[in-house]
This record gives structure tokens, sequence and C-alpha cells, in this order.
């Protein structure tokens, strides 16, 4: 093997990895304040054809993200108001956003596919990943307004009774969340493929939940669970194009087999599953007025 | 006087009336906000509303396609519903569905030349095995390896789905099928028998009708049924009564899986009659809002598949003569889930208004 086929590689798994590392760390900081918010994949998906669409009407990348983002924001809103303000059941609540996503980018996307865009290169956004999971490392640990957070995702009580409001912090987090997921999904659609199809991002919004598992809820992590889902992917996809004499589709659900026995071998620990989830998660708070 | 603005109170017991009407407000608020997308597109709310809801079944042919719809959305909610009493969320139905597809289909191409009366039991026993164990991976997964089933059982979807293509591209490919992706027709007696001439609704209604009665029966009158909602409301409280944890959610996986494989081989055996690849409209996902809808009661959930079902018909009306993408229907059945878990509210919390002076 020559070094150049090496560098190629790496060059495509950061570039497919990106994505991954996005929706995961935003989901992360939203399951750290004590929400699990299952809709990952819609966001991601109105993300990508908001962006999209926007990118073909403006012809402005500046508006393309920004609006989408925007459009992330609207979603996990949504989302935040029924969890925290009508407390509604946080996993139908997120399947239900994930439903709406999927129907929602496909009805506004019809007459977008097959329409030719210019990619935009997708270096800065592989470097800004790596960025983001540092700089959200670095608020949990070491920033008081990153404490507080955490102490809401592990008690929400003690966190009330301190004076801290725990349906704005959790708001904040579910925002955030839901802007780094369409970020992803606009990656995907401009940078990544470039292109718009009917749920383009493929599973990614639920590897991405998997990833926060892995990674035991600590940032740096979902980045290694990230590069070993993103390897995996393209170690398939080029084993499949070596034309071996072995069905195709077996090497396409090698990414989902390879969640589920990534989720078993961390889950087997109870007790690190136990001390490192947030203690809140999924939990409503009621104040009890 | 009183505050603008109605504060949260906790009940002190769950409010049955609101049980029964929070469905009703869901559908009535979607309805409102389906005409009002209906404006911003710029078509005559009253026409699109009659386009979506009315004309689909204001003939014999359209209520028996709402019956062919309604039927796997009802089986797989009922199944679904031993999984959500008893607080495991199983949201991978559609993989369930599609092995048992793929076990019943497969019986049915093995026997494509013959035509005996044991061919379509037996498919549909397949069926069942199929389903049943798709969806005891993520329970051995979730009891065994302590391992999220809400992960598990979706990515096995995708599994599955794969497969089913390897299957109808590869091995079971119809040798006369000109190489399009789709396997050799069953026979005549692998098929499920129709109801009415010239009527696609078929006789996996009855066994739908059958099956959901069965459950009633089970969650009413047994114990079984009465450990499962005890464990689901208080974990603390079954263990303590001495329930065994492991083994319901080994029923509650099973059974599920077995009525969503039954329904994926209603639907290839029935309107499909062969195995290729998108044999579902994802049935299996939207189940799920059915089985909500349907506050897990079987009368209750009759009655959502039969509402949601019409969504499905609505949208592809609305395609044909409103060139509204069908994908609406996706956008009709996150709102009422929407609105329903929104409005559950009202069972556990009152509004009341707080007296300022």
């Amino acid at each position: 093997m020559n070094l150049d086929l090496i560098l190629g590689i790496l060059q495509i798994v950061l570039i497919a990895t990106t994505p991954l590392v996005f929706a995961g760390i935003g989901e992360l900081v939203t399951e750290k304040s004590g929400v699990l918010n299952l809709g990952v994949e819609g966001m991601m998906l109105v993300g990508a054809v908001s962006a999209f669409i926007i990118l073909v009407i403006t012809g402005s990348y500046f508006l393309a993200f920004f609006l989408s983002i925007l459009s992330g924001i609207i979603m996990s809103g949504l989302f935040a108001f029924l969890v925290l303000f009508l407390m509604s059941n946080q996993i139908a609540t997120g399947l239900a956003l994930t439903i709406f996503g999927i129907g929602l980018s496909s009805m506004l996307g019809k007459q977008y596919i097959g329409t030719p865009i210019d990619g935009l290169s997708p270096w800065f956004f592989v470097i800004f990943s790596f960025l983001i999971v540092f700089l959200v490392s670095y608020f949990f640990y070491k920033t008081k307004a990153g404490l507080i957070l955490r102490a809401v995702g592990e008690s929400h009580n003690s966190a009330h009774a301190l004076g801290y409001s725990v349906i704005k912090i959790r708001f904040l987090s579910i925002i955030f969340g839901g802007s780094m997921c369409a970020l992803a999904g606009s990656y995907i659609s401009i940078c990544y493929a470039p292109m718009w199809q009917e749920g383009m991002t493929a599973g990614r919004g639920w590897i991405a939940l998997a990833l926060v598992v892995f990674a035991t809820w600590k940032p740096e992590r979902v980045l290694i669970g990230a590069y070993i889902f993103g390897g995996v992917t393209i170690l398939q996809m080029n084993l499949q194009a070596l034309g071996l004499r072995f069905p195709g589709q077996f090497f396409s659900m090698a990414p989902y087999v390879a969640t589920i026995i990534v989720l078993v071998l961390i889950s087997s620990n109870k007790l690190r599953i136990k001390l490192s989830a947030p203690a809140s998660l999924t939990i409503p708070f009621y104040k009890g007025r | 006087m009183n505050s603008l603005f109605p504060s949260i109170v906790s009940r002190s017991q769950s409010s049955g009336l609101m049980n029964f009407f929070v469905p009703i407000i869901s559908i009535v608020l979607t309805l409102i906000t389906g005409s009002i997308i209906f404006v911003l597109l710029g078509f005559d709310p009253v026409y699109a509303l009659y386009t979506f809801f009315i004309s689909p079944i204001s003939s014999t042919y359209g209520i028996s396609e709402l019956f062919v719809k309604a039927t796997p959305l009802a089986l797989i909610a009922i199944g679904l519903s031993y999984c959500f009493k008893n607080n495991i969320y199983n949201i991978g139905a559609e993989g369930q569905l599609t092995m048992g597809a793929i076990f019943g289909g497969g019986i049915g191409i093995l026997f494509h030349d013959t035509n005996a009366f044991w061919l379509l039991p037996l498919m549909i026993f397949a069926g069942a095995i199929g389903g049943a164990l798709w969806g005891l991976i993520p329970a051995i997964l979730k009891t065994k390896f302590n391992t999220n089933e809400i992960l598990t059982s979706l990515m096995l979807v995708y599994v599955a789905l794969f497969i089913l293509d390897y299957l109808v591209v590869g091995p079971w490919k119809d040798p006369f099928g000109y190489s399009f992706p789709k396997s050799r027709p069953f026979s005549e007696s692998g098929r499920m028998p129709l109801l009415f001439d010239g009527l696609r609704v078929h006789f996996g209604l009855i066994i739908t009708l059958f099956l959901i009665f069965i459950s009633w029966f089970i969650f009413a009158k047994t114990i079984f049924g009465f450990q499962l909602k005890v464990s689901g409301y208080s974990p603390k409280a079954a263990r303590y009564a001495g329930f065994n944890q492991t083994t319901l959610v080994f029923f509650a996986f099973a059974i599920c899986g077995a009525f969503a494989g039954i329904a994926g081989l209603a639907e290839v055996s029935g309107p499909i009659g062969l195995l290729y690849r998108d044999i579902s409209p994802n049935y299996g996902f939207t189940a799920i809002i059915v089985a909500f809808l349907g506050r897990l009661h079987p009368i209750g959930i009759i009655f959502a598949s039969l509402v949601i079902a019409l969504t499905y018909l609505g949208a592809e009306d609305a395609q044909l003569f409103l060139q509204i993408p069908s994908a609406v229907g996706f956008i009709f059945q996150g709102l009422v889930l929407f609105y329903l878990l929104g409005a559950e509210l009202l069972i556990n919390y009152k509004l009341t208004y707080k007296k300022l002076l």
C-alpha cells in the first residue's frame, strides 16, 4: 500500500465522519442536561433540506447554513416546548419529531431532487467539528456554567433548590443540540453529498444517539466513537468497491451491526452506565407550584 | 380577578374523562393545523380537507382500502402495546415486520408451485416465528447485556431491510422476472383470501381482529396482563411483588415481534403476492403513533388505526388531485402525535387560574 492511498482513505474518513461528530456532540449536550431527544434524525433531515433549498434559491452558502441552523432551533424548540412545559414523554416526543421531520423534509424537498449545486469544501467543517468537541469539553469541565448544566442533568431538584432555572438551562441545551443536528444535516446535503435525496441521512441520526452511549457521556469520546463508525463505513464501501465475491448488502449493514455490537460491549458493564449516564435523563421536571 | 395564564396543578388521580377526550382533542387540533398548512400552500382548505379526508372513503372501494391500510397498523400497534404498557420501547417493529415477510414469504417461494390448504397457515406461522425471533434479539441484549432496546431494535430495522434486499436481488430473484428485484409470485393457496369480490380487503383483517380480541382478554383478565401493567406503572412495586421482569421483557418482545411478523406476511401474501424491496410504507413506525393515539387500549387502537390509515389514503389523493407530495401524510401523523403528547398533560395535571385578588 502506498502513502497516497492511505492519505486518500484518511481524507474520506474525515469527510464522512464529520456529521456524526456534530450530531453526536449536540445530542450529548442535550442529554447532559437530563433530556433525551430521539428526534436527531428528523432534525438532521430538515436541516439538510432547508440548507439545500436556500442555497438553490439564494446561492449564498452563509444564508444556507445560517437558516438551516435556525430550522434546527425551531424544530428542537418545538420539542423543548412539549417536554419542558407540557411535560410530555421524551421518548415518544422525540419519535414524533423524527416522523414529522421525515415528512416535512421530503415534502419540502420533492421538487429539488436532482437539482445540481456546487458543493462546498468540507475542510472548514472538519476542523470546526474537532474544535467544537474541545470547546464543549472545556465548557463542561472548566466553567461554572458547564458545572451547572451537568448538575441539572444529575439532579434537577437539587439544582432547582440551589436557585438555578432547570427549565431555562434545559431549553438552551436542547436548542444547542438541535442546531448541531441541523448543521450536521446541512453539511451532508451541501458538502458531503452534495445533493438532496429523501431520507439521505440514512440512519446517521440514530448512530449519533448510539455514539453518546458509546462515549459514556464524555465529549472527547464522541470523537473516538464517531471515527470508529466512520472508519467502518468507509472500509465497507472500499471492500464493496473491490468487488469481492460477497453480496454488497452484507457490507452495507456493517455500520449498523457494528453499532449494536459496540453498544452491547459498552452497556454490559451495568455499573459504568449507571455511573456515567445523567441521573435525571428522561425524567420530567415538575416544580409543583 | 384571575391571573392571565393558567398554572399547572398535579391531579391526585389521573382523569378518565380526559383519557378519552385527549385523542379527540389532538385529532381536531391536527385538522385545524392541517387547514392552515393548506391555506399557506395556496389551496382552498375546505376542498383540500375534503380531498384528504372525505373523498378517499366515499366509495366502497375506498372503504375497503381504508381497512387494507388499517390492518397492519392495528396489528402492529396492538403488539407494541404489550411493550409500551411495560415501558419497553421497541421501535423496531418495521424490522420485525420485514423479517416476518422474509420467513413467511420464503415458505411461499419454496412452495410456489404447490396448491394446498396447509400452505397459508404454514406461511403465517413462519411469519410469526420470523418476527418473534427478530424481536427477541433486542430482548436478549436488554436483559442479558443491559443494552438500550431503543437503539438496538432500530438498528435491526436497517439490517432486516438489507437482508430482504439481498434476497430479492440474489438467491430469491424471480428467474422469469427480467432481472427486476422481486421474487416469484406465491401460488394461489399462498395468498390471503379476499373477503369480498373485487375489493382488496383480505383475511388479514379477520386475523387482526381476532388477535386484538385475544389481547384485550390478556390485558383485562389475566395475571400476565396485570403484571405488564404493574411493572409499567411502578417497576419497584413489580419487583416487590416478585414479578420476573426478564420474562416480561421476553414475552413482550416476542409477542410484538410475532404480531409485526404476521402483519408483514399478511402484506406480502395479501395485496402484494410476492417479495420485493418496498413491502411496507413505514407501517412499523407509523404503528407507534397508532398505539399511542389508541392509548394502548384494544378498542382505542382499532379507531386510531382507521384514523391513521386515512392519512395514508388522503396523502395519495392529495398527490393525485392537488399535486401535494404524499409525504404530507407523515406530517399529519407527526402532528397528531405532537398534539396528543402535549394534551396528555390534561390527564395527569389540571389547569387552574390562580386568584390574584
